[in-house]
């Protein structure tokens, strides 16, 4: 990490890029003692608001503000333009790839991806096999992580295809931002963000059940306790849907119901924020207190929607990440738009052999993994800290893969000695019913620690408004 | 609306009320003590404090002997204690956190800015002056919650739950008052229509904010008869039983479903004792058996509605 990483603001020579001027020169203008108190009003507003995330691991219930800073992070049109469109290919690849597993595996047939990866892994769903879901859409909501590095290119990080969050902080954060500083977006021409939830409601309604008219939705939380309970929350109120729990749900007569205080209403479709393993305890986990029994099987009868299916973990799983460039290839017979991180597969002799002798410089990540736990960030490791990784990832090595350790690109941040750059990462958030929606941008997170490419809110990471500016 | 979403709106109101009852309570039972602590003895007014909540045997379990101090502490700032103040406030709020997105959010900022506030608030503030100043501040945040509640929310019926909770707790905690404090006073040691008495019937009225109504509506001395009458009769007393059971039986039409027909019977038995009922006849017949039976009546409906609307307790 020799070279400073790209800054989303200024150029190696420290002039301010053409996108970032306006902003710069507007930011320039502006007393310090203004700014400090424009961060303590956003503070008191996103508590008294309770903007909270719950961290695990923590004394119980345990709320913590995500750190929102004030310095947006500013995209062009036309680089927003070829991203969205990258994000259009890939997102329909995915969804491609998920109906084929679980249909005809001609991808796997043609010897693309071996098929023990898929139908080994532990996130494919065998109970998907065979069934056909409306308009062939599995992963209705996609968060896919951008990351930029080296000189400023693009690389997709993860997919996240199963329950991705954060979207209510990209709503909230611009909500903020035109509140503390309304004359910015006077100054500026930003694509507006503020209909995501009318978006996500009619893609919902999109997908129903064949032959319901005019379906019920509802979004089906873990519960309060989840972390991610106040965006489960905020998305019911805004699309103005029922928030329900598992215990709010039964099944009869081959339908879902919900309790309500009139009696049974049925549901159609289900936004749900539960992991298939809670989803349905007589078909996963028997434990689980948080799903519906029986949901399964009105899902196998066509009677219900969830989105997102289940079953597209196995997409978005690290291990078959490294073959989603060739899946574009495969099922839409297009050049992937956007770039893949090189990664070594450790289950591979020759790619573990190379990383046990360079943990030092890689990042390595459990296959399974998400959230930023358990992973390795070799230059930011001590020797021991490596010492025990190396030890984990030779009892099992099919478990972790390993990337280079990108330089993220930086953008600005208020810090307690005044301005500073800190890394950041993007999540746009991909809609697919029966077109695909986009609304511009996504959610910034921020490493808040220098030097730190960490930017999970569970492990201390902030959030900025995001801003496409429109030409 | 999902039975649940109704249920923690139904207890978010009811803890609301319940704190503000509480505050209403201790504050007379601290003025009573101020004044009457020669007359009466200390630990009486305190033990009754305790017979009102239904936590005398909690209490001394925990803490042994009655003490103003113990008391109040209990009441108010006992996180071990769900019937103290901060624990039906920190239930309330827990109860809104669960479900708001059903509310407006002027109406969950209202709620969990209180919790934030007491969460900030040190016991220490019940020593000497601060303590009618922590009551005040507690029925002011609860009637900002309920001002907050009726001003912004849509007349559906997360409103109408909401306002159910409200008026079965009212009732209950009218009647525990009235019936701990009355019988206190008319079998204590007071010299009846002595200066002691009228303070003490005074407070019995200041804790439900009803001197200055007694005074309008009877224009005469106050007496425990009429005293009674305005808690459990006047319908145009807001605090009062009758009024609490105009809003009951109303809200249980509202709200109707296939199953509630009996609990809707039964409520309009009970609102109509209250409407045609005479308080001569309730003092002929024990004004304690009254409203020892109203409470009993009272907690049959909550099991009732919670069976027939809500999530049933076992």
């Amino acid at each position: 990490m020799s070279a400073a990483p790209y800054d989303e603001m200024t150029t190696a020579t420290g002039k301010v890029r053409p996108h970032y001027t306006a902003f710069a020169d507007w930011l320039s203008a502006q007393p310090a003692e203004t700014l400090a108190r424009k961060r303590e009003e956003a503070d008191l507003v996103f508590h008294r608001l309770g903007i909270t995330f719950a961290v695990y691991g923590e004394a119980e219930g345990t709320e913590r503000l995500i750190p929102f800073d004030l310095i947006p992070r500013i995209l062009p049109a036309a680089e927003w333009t070829k991203l969205a469109t990258g994000l259009r290919q890939r997102v329909r690849a995915l969804n491609a790839f998920l109906g084929d597993i679980y249909h005809g595996q001609e991808i796997l047939n043609a010897g693309i991806i071996p098929a023990a990866q898929v139908l080994q892994n532990v996130q494919y769903r065998p109970e998907m096999q065979g069934l056909d879901v409306p308009g062939g859409i599995y992963a209705h909501i996609a968060g896919v992580d951008l990351v930029r590095a080296g000189a400023g290119e693009f690389y997709v990080l993860e997919d996240n295809l199963r329950v991705p969050s954060g979207v209510s902080y990209m709503l909230e954060d611009r909500r903020m931002m035109m509140r503390l500083f309304p004359d910015l977006f006077a100054r500026h021409k930003i694509a507006p963000v503020e209909h995501y939830p009318d978006t996500l409601l009619e893609v919902l309604r999109t997908v129903a059940p064949i032959g319901v008219s005019n379906p019920t939705v509802a979004l089906l939380t873990p519960g309060a306790f989840n972390s991610a309970y106040f965006e489960h929350a905020f998305l019911a109120q805004q699309m103005g849907i029922e928030l329900v729990e598992g215990q709010d749900l039964f099944v009869s007569d081959e339908q879902v119901f919900m309790r309500t205080t009139r009696g049974p209403q049925r549901v159609d479709v289900i936004y749900r924020r539960l992991d298939d393993d809670f989803i349905d305890p007589l078909a996963f986990r028997q434990d689980s207190m948080l799903g519906v029994p029986g949901l399964l099987s009105v899902y196998r009868a066509g009677r219900i929607t969830l989105a997102n299916a289940i079953g597209t973990g196995v997409a978005d799983d690290k291990s078959i990440y490294p073959y989603v460039p060739e899946m574009v290839r495969f099922y839409l017979g297009e050049e992937p738009i956007l770039n893949n991180v090189p990664t070594w597969m450790l289950r591979k002799p020759d790619d573990l052999a190379y990383t046990l002798d360079h943990l030092a410089e890689l990042v390595v990540k459990e296959v399974h993994g998400s959230g930023g736990y358990g992973m390795l960030v070799g230059p930011a490791a001590t020797k021991q800290e490596i010492e025990d990784f190396r030890v984990r990832i030779v009892a099992s090595p099919e478990k972790y893969i390993a990337q280079p350790t990108l330089s993220l690109s930086t953008c600005p941040i208020f810090v307690e000695q005044g301005i500073a750059p800190r890394h950041i990462d993007l999540r746009p958030f991909v809609l697919s019913g029966r077109e695909i929606r986009i609304v511009p941008g996504g959610l910034t997170r921020v490493a808040l620690r220098d030097g730190s490419l960490v930017v999970n809110s569970s492990q201390g990471g902030g959030t900025k408004d995001t801003w496409v500016l429109e030409d | 609306m999902l039975s649940r979403t109704a249920d923690h709106l139904y207890w978010m109101a009811r803890h609301t009320e319940r704190a503000e009852n509480l505050a209403r309570m201790l504050d007379v039972t601290s003025r009573m003590s101020l004044l009457q602590g020669g007359l009466t003895g200390d630990d009486a007014g305190w033990a009754s404090a305790l017979a009102v909540a239904g936590l005398e045997g909690a209490y001394r379990e925990k803490h042994g002997e009655v003490t103003a101090a113990g008391v109040m502490t209990f009441l108010c700032f006992d996180t071990d204690n769900p019937s103290s103040i901060v624990g039906c406030l920190k239930s309330a709020r827990e109860n809104a956190h669960a479900v708001r997105g059903t509310l407006t959010s002027e109406l969950w900022e209202t709620i969990n800015d209180t919790w934030l506030k007491l969460r900030e608030t040190s016991p220490a503030v019940l020593d000497g002056s601060g303590a009618g100043e922590f009551f005040d501040w507690v029925k002011f945040r609860s009637h900002l919650s309920r001002g907050v509640t009726i001003g912004t929310m849509l007349q559906d019926e997360a409103l109408w739950f909401a306002r159910l909770g409200t008026y079965l707790e009212r009732a209950d905690s009218t009647a525990r008052i009235l019936d701990v404090q009355a019988r206190r006073l008319l079998t204590g040691v007071s010299d009846v229509g002595g200066a002691g008495d009228y303070y003490q019937w005074s407070a019995l009225l200041r804790s439900v904010s009803a001197f200055e109504v007694y005074r309008r509506v009877y224009r005469d001395r106050i007496t425990p008869l009429r005293v009674a009458e305005l808690f459990i009769l006047r319908d145009d007393m807001p605090r009062s039983l009758h009024k609490c059971l105009n809003e009951v039986t109303e809200l249980l039409e509202m709200v109707a479903n296939r199953h509630s027909g009996e609990t809707s019977r039964r409520a309009g038995i009970l609102h109509a004792a209250l409407h045609f009922g005479r308080i001569e006849d309730i003092f002929a017949k024990g004004l304690h058996e009254f409203l020892a039976d109203f409470v009993g009546r009272i907690y049959d409906l909550s099991d009732r509605v919670a069976n027939d609307f809500l999530i049933p307790k076992h």
